[in-house]
């Protein structure tokens, strides 16, 4: 069955975990073609066409509020839930567009994955079931499986060892840095295939923060990353692509090394050099 | 076995309904009550509603000119009283729980407050009975004005500290920055700014206050005529709205109960008009803040 | 503040400053112990009440006993002159309860389909329209109820099922009672109706107060819009909900005019569905009126102590619960 026919049916029960049997094999994992968001009048992100390379991670720098989290975030049709955004263009999924109106963002969602800002846990639920959220909203119940996954995905977000004696603790009971792991492991529990990272780690102390970047270069073998970083070190540190963005425009993508070291435009090169933002 | 997104889109869109339904049932007897109270009691308000005191049940049995002026007056009397005694006392104890954080009653004073304010009116009155009609031998307005600052004295003190401490601290450091003694910068710099919140909160106060018959059944306790004196309307029994629509109710006689409706018609509008007026200044004071 | 070395300090004080500063000082003075004296008379007051009822209510509470007196079944002010509170306080557990149950769910609804789903001109007149529900006078809707619920509840609902158990369950109709419509029933869902807004009003304030971030993240894993509701915005929301709940429930057991209009006023047990009873602040309300005997009244008066000691415990119940449950400590409920 080909991609789009996938994305409209409901999910099949193999496609948990990445022993997805329907993975697509191109290069390309995900692709934006003119993609434009727009608030009411305001234009958040305009015309950019990016390629996200499978099992790759590719960066999105830029200062503040030059809409790389705007643009980060109609990947999964998180805008759908503000009534004043606006999303024309393309965001394809293996050559599926994620907006065509016969697609569930449901799905989609699942499909694709997000970690946020601020870590969070839902404070109510334990360790445990904050993995497995996901899981049982799709009516997964069985204890076997729910037990096998929470535990892949702890190792996965490399939690697994700090928590494995307290899976019944409150979520809300751990430190800042695991309990963004923790938000990674619930992310990754439902088998996406990429994983949005809208600034993971700026809430973060030092050390957290170094433990979730190594923890991005293993991922990166499961799941294909975008992720959206203000510092650029950072960036340079954990990427295989790099896109700048400034003031709503992509103004360059490429390789990462060549783009911190001989950067072709001039506003990318003086951000790299700290000449603003 | 999994829940298939149809499933789970069937359940939402349930949900959804049984939502909206809950919400009709719950918004219709309101609707259905002020119809009700409108339709039966619009023909009472006649002139001689507003004029006339009530008298025994053979004047309106008969037809004679029956209404409920001293009623009317009652409540105005009584309730303003209220207000006189209940003001003080209720801005004084948010002042002191606003600008006085420190002082060591205040955690008592909170809870103090929060559990008269969660007791039934019932036995406030109860409270102003043993308190005054006792001592004074004879049902009172004043025992009747009592028992009703009591009612709104938790809420006027409850909304009074949130005023005040919604005033931003700059507004205190900026008086004290000029050589205002503290208790000038309370009176004139910090309650001035939040007086449409203490207005809003007097008024809602006053509102609840208006609307209680409980603690009035015994303390001023009703009467079916105008008092004789001036007098009358402090030291001897009075009637106000609430507690006369009650005794109507019960009454025997329908046209009786007609007027019942009547009285409620004024009670509702009044509720209904500070209800609004309450909304006003609230906006107005996240509009112009 | 009258010890003599204290006065010393204090005059001395007063003329060890200058001329303006006297001003300042003895203004701060006056004003503070003002705003004091005024703070405290709330304190007063309500040690006052309990203090009184329970001094009103110790000929009672000596004749019977405390427990003897909430667990006596027998309230009859004629002949007997035997003075049992165990009617009343069943009566007004059994409908505050009930109406509860009856409230909590409707009200919750109201509260979720304001916070999540209305649009945004429509949450306000929502919000408006149930707060208007609580400011209408309770004796408003025991008239209402008087003439219009009542007598529709009796013609359509009670009459009908009275009828129905004659023929089909005669064993229910002892449990059932006299349908004439004013009776427990009738001031239940009355009840039930009043006290919805202090749910709504609650909950619906902690579920606008829930983090976006909680939500989105629920969005991102996938979840429908009730899904996001279920797994996301209530349960950070529950100590604003239960706070909602255990206010709608101490206004429910303190209510009086509307339950005192409807309930039909029968002092003795027991109590049907359909048919009359009592409630605390129902038969203070209609014996207090009458009562000559000094007994009676002071056994009025008890009943209200033990009202009051009831709504206390209510109160103090919530409070606790709103500190422990609440995500945020009971600060912002």
């Amino acid at each position: 069955m080909n991609r789009s026919d996938e994305l409209m049916m409901d999910m099949n029960p193999d496609v948990i975990q990445g022993e997805n049997s329907v993975k697509g094999s191109s290069r390309i994992h995900m692709e934006t073609k003119d993609l434009t968001v727009k608030y009411g009048e305001v234009t958040g992100v305009k015309d950019v066409s990016l390629k996200v390379e499978r099992n790759r991670v590719t960066a999105l720098i830029g200062p503040s509020g030059c809409g790389k989290t705007t643009f980060l975030r109609a990947f999964n049709r998180m805008h759908d839930l503000t009534r004043v955004a606006r999303v024309t263009g393309q965001v394809l999924l293996d050559g599926v567009d994620v907006y065509h109106p016969d697609t569930n963002p449901v799905l989609i969602r699942r499909r694709i994955g997000m970690v946020f800002q601020k870590p969070t846990p839902f404070p109510t639920m334990s360790i445990y079931d904050n993995v497995v959220a996901g899981l049982k909203l799709v009516g997964i119940r069985k204890r076997q499986v729910l037990d096998e996954v929470c535990e892949k995905a702890l190792r996965q977000a490399a939690l697994f060892e700090e928590v494995k004696d307290r899976l019944k603790d409150a979520g809300g009971s751990l430190s800042g840095g695991q309990q963004q792991r923790l938000s990674i492991a619930r992310a990754l529990a439902v088998g996406p295939e990429v994983l949005l990272m809208d600034e993971p780690t700026s809430s973060l102390d030092p050390q957290s923060t170094s433990r979730i970047e190594e923890l991005i270069q293993t991922l990166k073998e499961d799941v294909s990353i975008v992720i959206v970083t203000h510092n650029m070190q950072q960036a340079a540190r954990v990427s295989d692509r790099t896109a700048f963005f400034y003031v709503g425009n992509m103004i360059e993508v490429g390789d990462t090394k060549s783009m911190f070291t001989n950067p072709k435009e001039k506003r990318t090169e003086d951000y790299i050099t700290g000449r603003f933002g | 076995m999994m829940t298939t997104l149809k499933q789970r889109r069937i359940r939402d869109r349930i949900m959804e309904g049984l939502l909206i339904l809950s919400t009709i049932v719950v918004l219709v007897p309101l609707v259905i009550i002020v119809f009700h109270v409108i339709v039966n009691g619009f023909g009472a308000l006649s002139w001689e509603f507003f004029t006339e005191e009530l008298g025994s049940p053979s004047r309106a049995m008969q037809g004679r000119p029956t209404g409920l002026v001293h009623t009317i007056i009652g409540t105005i009397v009584v309730d303003f009283m209220a207000l006189i005694l209940a003001v003080p006392v209720g801005i004084g104890a948010g002042v002191m729980l606003s600008e006085y954080p420190d002082h060591k009653m205040n955690p008592m004073l909170r809870v103090m407050n929060d559990t008269l304010n969660g007791m039934p009116a019932v036995l406030k009155g109860l409270l102003a009975f043993v308190l005054i009609v006792k001592p004074m031998g004879t049902f009172s307005g004043i025992s009747g004005a009592v028992a009703l600052a009591f009612v709104m004295l938790p809420i006027i003190a409850r909304t009074t500290e949130s005023a005040l401490m919604s005033i931003p601290w700059t507004i205190r450091e900026a008086g004290l920055a000029i050589g205002l003694p503290r208790w000038r910068v309370i009176l004139s710099t910090v309650m001035p700014a939040a007086k449409t919140g203490l207005v809003t909160g007097t008024l809602i106060a006053f509102a609840r206050a208006v609307g209680e018959a409980a603690p009035l059944l015994f303390t001023s306790f009703g009467n079916n005529y105008l008092p004789n004196s001036w007098t009358g309307w402090l030291f001897g029994p009075v009637d106000t709205l609430p507690q006369r629509l009650y005794s109507l109710a019960i009454s025997p006689y329908s046209e009786w109960h007609q007027m019942g409706w009547a009285a409620g018609i004024l009670l509702l509008g009044f509720v209904v008009f500070s209800f609004i007026v309450a909304r006003i200044l609230t906006r107005q004071k996240f509009s112009t803040s | 503040m009258s010890s003599p070395a204290k006065n010393r300090s204090v005059t001395q004080e007063l003329f060890r400053k200058p001329p303006a500063m006297i001003y300042r000082w003895l203004g701060d003075r006056i004003f503070s112990t003002i705003t004091f004296i005024l703070g405290i008379s709330i304190i007063l007051i309500t040690l006052g009440m309990a203090w009184v009822l329970f001094d009103e209510a110790s000929p009672a509470f000596r004749e019977f006993g405390f427990f003897g007196f909430m667990t006596g079944t027998t309230w009859d002010p004629s002949v007997q002159m035997l003075f049992g509170a165990w009617p009343f306080i069943f009566g007004t557990i059994v409908t505050s309860v009930t109406a509860l149950g009856i409230a909590f769910f409707p009200a919750i609804a109201v509260a979720i389909y304001s916070a999540e789903y209305a649009p945004r001109w429509l949450a306000p007149i929502i919000d408006n329209l149930v707060n208007l529900i609580a400011a209408i006078p309770s004796v408003v809707i025991g008239i209402w109820g008087i003439f219009v619920l009542a007598p529709w509840l009796r013609d359509s609902v009670y009459m009908p099922l009275f009828l129905w158990a004659d023929v089909n369950a005669p064993g229910l109709l002892p449990l059932l009672g006299n349908p004439i419509g004013y009776g427990m029933a009738t001031a239940t869902i009355v009840l039930a109706l009043m006290i919805v807004p202090y749910t709504t009003a609650l909950a619906r304030d902690a579920l606008i107060a829930v983090p976006k971030e909680q939500r989105e993240a629920s969005w991102a894993l996938g979840a429908t819009r009730w899904e996001v509701i279920r797994m996301a915005s209530l349960p950070y929301a529950r100590g604003g909900i239960m706070a909602g709940a255990i206010l709608s429930f101490g206004r429910a057991i303190g209510e009086t005019m509307a339950v005192a209009m409807l309930i039909g006023n029968k002092n003795t047990l027991p109590f049907s569905v359909l048919g009359a009873g009592a409630t605390m602040p129902s038969v203070i309300i209609n014996e207090f009126r009458e009562a000559v005997e000094n007994l009676h009244l002071s056994s009025l008066m008890a009943i209200g102590f033990v009202l009051f000691l009831i709504a206390l415990t209510v109160n103090l119940i919530a409070a606790w619960i709103s500190r422990n449950y609440s995500i945020t400590g009971g600060s912002a409920v």
